[in-house]
């Protein structure tokens, strides 16, 4: 599979999670684990590109695909993905625990709806447990995103 | 320039590797160390036979399975935390349980193997024979005592306090108007996203322990495993890194891992982690608010309080490791910002065959605030009185401050509320509530609550300039999200007149500042908070007498501007705090960093030895702040909700929180703090429900079943502040970490009940329940 880019030996164990593989064989501990059933979200990384449970596959069946971790989005040196950069400036984290699946959910959504409704806000992180926020900061940091990234695509000419 | 960084909205310095993937969590550490997992009592209450670990330890990637038996401490009780003369029948488990189990999850066995996964299927071939004994599961039952939790306590009682100012009987006799109510607050769980973990190694040959924790004690945590392993206190080191998320049940120690993980890192000479899942986090790790209420008032015909008796028994769960600091809470905090002139409160603390209970969030508070407005509302109702009107009639006045109110309080103190406005929270409250919505099935919901925050005894805190400039500063308290290295980094830049991203805060690492009590109770700001103000002023004084020798200035002229010491209104005659830092220390040996400047063959400022007696090297300084007492916080909440006649789906239309901390380090902390509070107080209100059945076994054991909100359940909060500043600290801070929590379910009772005309007499609700009472 291909993790953040990189092509990366395969697991033999076949009974191994992705969220162990990734953060236990290739040390991106930054995808989180927080229930190992798939209800709370923390584990939420990219597969192809849309948001998935990484404790609810095997690491062997992502093989042949792409997965991006919370560590793919931007790299260390330079400005934080817009997702980031709101969650920041919308004080969107707490103990940031639950932080970077909800950064890949919301990375996913705006993959899929560039310009969300609220309705579509909601259903977008109504997949992520946070217990530190009351989500409401999570919220405003949605609507910033979408900003953030109207204005990245304005300042470097893409549409 | 100088900058007022105290009260300013400054973004957090914390996040950017939070943000990242580059957190440091406990299980983010120490790959390749061995792994763990524990055996744990299916039943809630059994007789053990006989434990048989021979096939476990016989599998291949087995390194250890500790049963009590292989344990030097197997046969000790873990510390009773907080001893009082009313727990006369105080209990806490061992380590591992050899002959009894008395809750569903108690430890059993621990397996060490090479990987999570081995460990795992090990704990499976661990053969326990149970012989199972009857459950006392709920507080009532436990007051029946048809069966016993420990044989040694009659009666099941651990605990019984009786405090009564002003002659309450009398009062309720004379009264013109008397209510009984009968009030029930179940269990809850705190359920941090990240649970537990330990990581420990050992260092043979410098004795030396190295434990990762996720706990919001680590000082306590070093105290206890130097105690138990017999080391000085220099030679173990307790690490709470990030940690994700609290709200009390990581107060707690000892779990039995906190003991086990650096026994077998010490017995084993490898390191050992271990890592909670999510389904043992719900029977493992404390719950709290199980507590039923017997509420006899005595009012005019105002309705105004003229006494007040409630007897209640609290559900402190199998054993008391935690004493009986819940039931005190509860029972102080009781009569909130009202005024009662007499008041008589009578609890027993129960043993029940559930998990043991400790503080979560709001501790005691919620449950005696949800007693103190249900009667209120029952004042309403009887005279046919608004409900803001006699809240009104009833509050403590701006004027009667401190306000003694006679009952003991946590920190073997009576209660004094120190300050406050209670009708100004109203009077603000409900002028943001605005008008009722249009429509059906609308109910109006309010509560005024106080909370005794920044309990002592004391935090410390280190700060220091170092020769670049910069500034390091530490404290015991570990941060669970609360922007620690944000508000501390504020309030020390304050004092040295630097910018808040020269300040890099370290907290809750024993390495850096070894002594402090913990993160819990609404605390951190006003302990820590005024030991790093102390701390950094210590280091600013000690900056200004340096440069007053150096500058030819007198010390009192001197200010510390723009990272410079200078000559007030000479803004020009000025030294670098980074040069000031290379002068606080002598040297032989120029090392780099400019120490030049201090060796000895350059100009001395002054006559005498380098150091003169009683001066230190360093532009350094340790100070502390203990509390005289707690420091009153108090809010006011109040909501708009709608309720499905037919579904019972709840709808919160409007929240809106009046707040008053005292003086505010950081709003935008704060407005998280509020905001992850209320949510949290709406969960346990109206979604989440520990479902224990009859026999001890929590049936929703997993976040499919225990129906934590998702953004979905949770409205937007409308939040604003009154500042009555604390008198008792120099900062003029108070907690606030709780305060979100305290009111929701008394809020949303009294809303409910408005919306829907069915009685609420009992926490928590849900759609389903709603529909029982309605029928």
């Amino acid at each position: 599979m291909r993790v953040n880019g990189v092509q990366r030996a395969a697991t033999d164990d076949t009974r191994r999670l992705l969220s162990d593989h990734l953060r236990h064989d290739l040390g991106l501990t930054g995808t989180h684990v927080g229930c190992e059933h798939g209800v709370c979200g923390c584990c939420t990384v990219l597969l192809d590109g849309a948001p998935i449970r990484s404790c609810l596959m095997l690491a062997v069946q992502a093989e042949g695909h792409d997965v991006t971790t919370i560590e793919g989005l931007s790299r260390d040196g330079t400005a934080l993905h817009p997702v980031q950069q709101a969650f920041h400036e919308c004080h969107a984290l707490q103990c940031g625990f639950c932080t970077p699946g909800f950064v890949m959910s919301v990375v996913g959504l705006l993959a899929q709806h560039p310009d969300p409704s609220p309705v579509e806000i909601e259903e977008g992180i109504a997949g992520n447990l946070c217990r530190c926020t009351g989500y409401a900061s999570i919220r405003r940091a949605v609507h910033r995103a979408v900003e953030l990234s109207t204005q990245g695509e304005r300042m470097t000419g893409r549409q | 320039m100088s900058t007022r960084w105290f009260g300013a909205p400054v973004q957090r310095v914390e996040d950017d590797r939070l943000l990242r993937g580059h957190g440091r969590f406990t299980d983010d550490f120490g790959d390749g160390a061995l792994e763990c997992c524990f055996v744990r009592s299916p039943y809630a209450h059994a007789r053990i036979r006989s434990i048989d670990a021979s096939a476990a330890r016989a599998m291949p990637g087995v390194i250890a399975v500790y049963t009590a038996a292989d344990l030097p401490f197997g046969g000790v009780d873990l510390p009773l935390l907080i001893p009082h003369p009313n727990l006369t029948h105080g209990r806490t488990q061992r380590c591992l349980a050899s002959d009894r189990v008395r809750y569903s999850g108690e430890a059993v066995a621990f397996v060490v193997a090479e990987s999570r996964y081995v460990a795992e299927d090990a704990a499976e071939l661990v053969e326990v024979e149970y012989e199972p004994l009857p459950v006392v599961i709920t507080p009532e039952a436990a007051l029946r005592a048809e069966h016993l939790v420990h044989d040694d306590v009659p009666g099941n009682v651990a605990a019984e306090m009786l405090q009564e100012v002003g002659d309450v009987e009398n009062a309720l006799q004379e009264a013109p108007h008397r209510k009984r109510l009968k009030l029930r607050y179940e269990r809850a769980a705190a359920s941090p996203m990240e649970g537990r973990a330990v990581w420990a190694r050992w260092t043979a040959g410098d004795r030396k322990l190295t434990v990762y924790d996720s706990t919001q004690s680590p000082t306590s945590i070093r105290g206890g495993l130097a105690v138990l392993f017999g080391l000085p206190e220099s030679n173990v080191e307790v690490i709470a890194p990030d940690v994700g998320g609290g709200f009390g049940p990581k107060i707690m120690l000892f779990y039995p891992d906190e003991l086990l993980v650096p026994y077998a890192a010490i017995q084993l000479g490898r390191p050992v982690k271990w890592t909670e899942d999510r389904q043992e986090h719900f029977t493992a790790v404390n719950q709290e608010r199980g507590q039923v209420h017997e509420v006899e008032v005595g009012f005019d015909t105002e309705g105004r309080l003229l006494a007040l008796s409630d007897d209640f028994i609290h559900d402190g769960g199998a054993y008391t490791p935690y004493g009986i600091i819940l039931p005190i809470i509860t029972a102080a905090q009781l009569p909130g910002p009202y005024r009662i002139p007499s008041y008589r409160v009578r609890f027993r603390d129960m043993y029940t065959n559930a998990t043991p209970t400790s503080p979560y969030r709001g501790a005691g508070r919620p449950h005696a605030c949800f007693v103190m407005e249900r009667t209120l509302d029952a004042i309403a109702a009887e005279l046919r009185l608004d409900r803001i009107e006699v809240r009104r009639r009833n509050l403590i006045q701006s004027g009667d401050f401190p306000y003694y109110l006679g009952v003991a309080w946590q920190d073997g103190n009576t209660v004094v509320y120190d300050s406050g406005d209670y009708p100004t929270l109203l009077a603000r409250a409900i002028s943001k509530l605005g008008p009722r919505p249009a429509g059906d099935h609308v109910g109006m919901g309010i509560a005024v609550y106080v909370e005794g925050t920044g309990v002592g005894p004391y935090e410390g805190a280190h700060v220091q300039v170092l020769v670049s400039g910069k500034v390091v500063a530490a404290t015991g308290i570990p941060n669970q999200g609360q922007a620690h290295a944000t508000v501390w980094a504020q309030i020390v830049a304050d004092e040295l007149g630097v910018d808040v991203s020269d300040v890099e805060v370290t907290s809750g690492d024993t390495r850096r500042f070894p002594w402090g009590v913990g993160t819990f109770a609404s605390r951190g700001a006003v302990t820590a908070g005024n030991a790093m103000h102390v701390a950094a002023r210590m280091v600013a004084d000690k900056a200004r007498h340096i440069a007053a020798d150096h500058l030819e200035a007198a010390v009192e002229d001197l200010e510390l501007v723009g990272g410079r010491v200078r000559v007030k209104g000479s803004p020009d005659r000025g030294i670098p705090l980074s040069a000031v830092a290379v002068l606080s220390n002598p040297v032989r040996y120029a090392f780099g960093g400019g120490t030049e400047a201090a060796t000895q063959f350059t100009a001395k400022p002054r006559e005498g030895p380098p150091l003169r007696d009683g001066e230190q090297p360093g532009l350094e300084a340790t100070g502390y702040y203990s509390p005289p007492g707690s420091t009153w916080a108090s809010g006011c909440h109040a909501a708009y909700v709608r309720v499905d006649p037919n579904t019972f789906r709840l709808e919160i239309l409007k929240y809106v929180v009046v707040h008053d901390c005292g003086r505010v380090i950081n709003p935008l902390v704060l407005q998280g703090q509020i905001e992850g509070g209320v949510a949290q107080g709406i969960g346990g209100a109206f979604y989440e429900r520990l479902a224990y059945d009859a026999d001890g076994q929590l049936r929703n054991a997993s976040f499919m079943e225990f129906l934590m909100p998702y953004a979905t359940e949770i409205p937007a909060i409308d939040i604003d502040h009154i500042e009555t500043p604390s008198p008792l600290n120099p900062l003029g801070v108070k907690g606030a970490g709780e305060a979100g929590v305290i009111p929701v379910g008394a809020v949303l009772a009294s809303a409910i009940e408005d919306a829907t005309g069915i009685a609420i007499t009992e926490m928590p609700l849900s759609p389903l329940k709603l529909f029982e009472l309605s029928r």
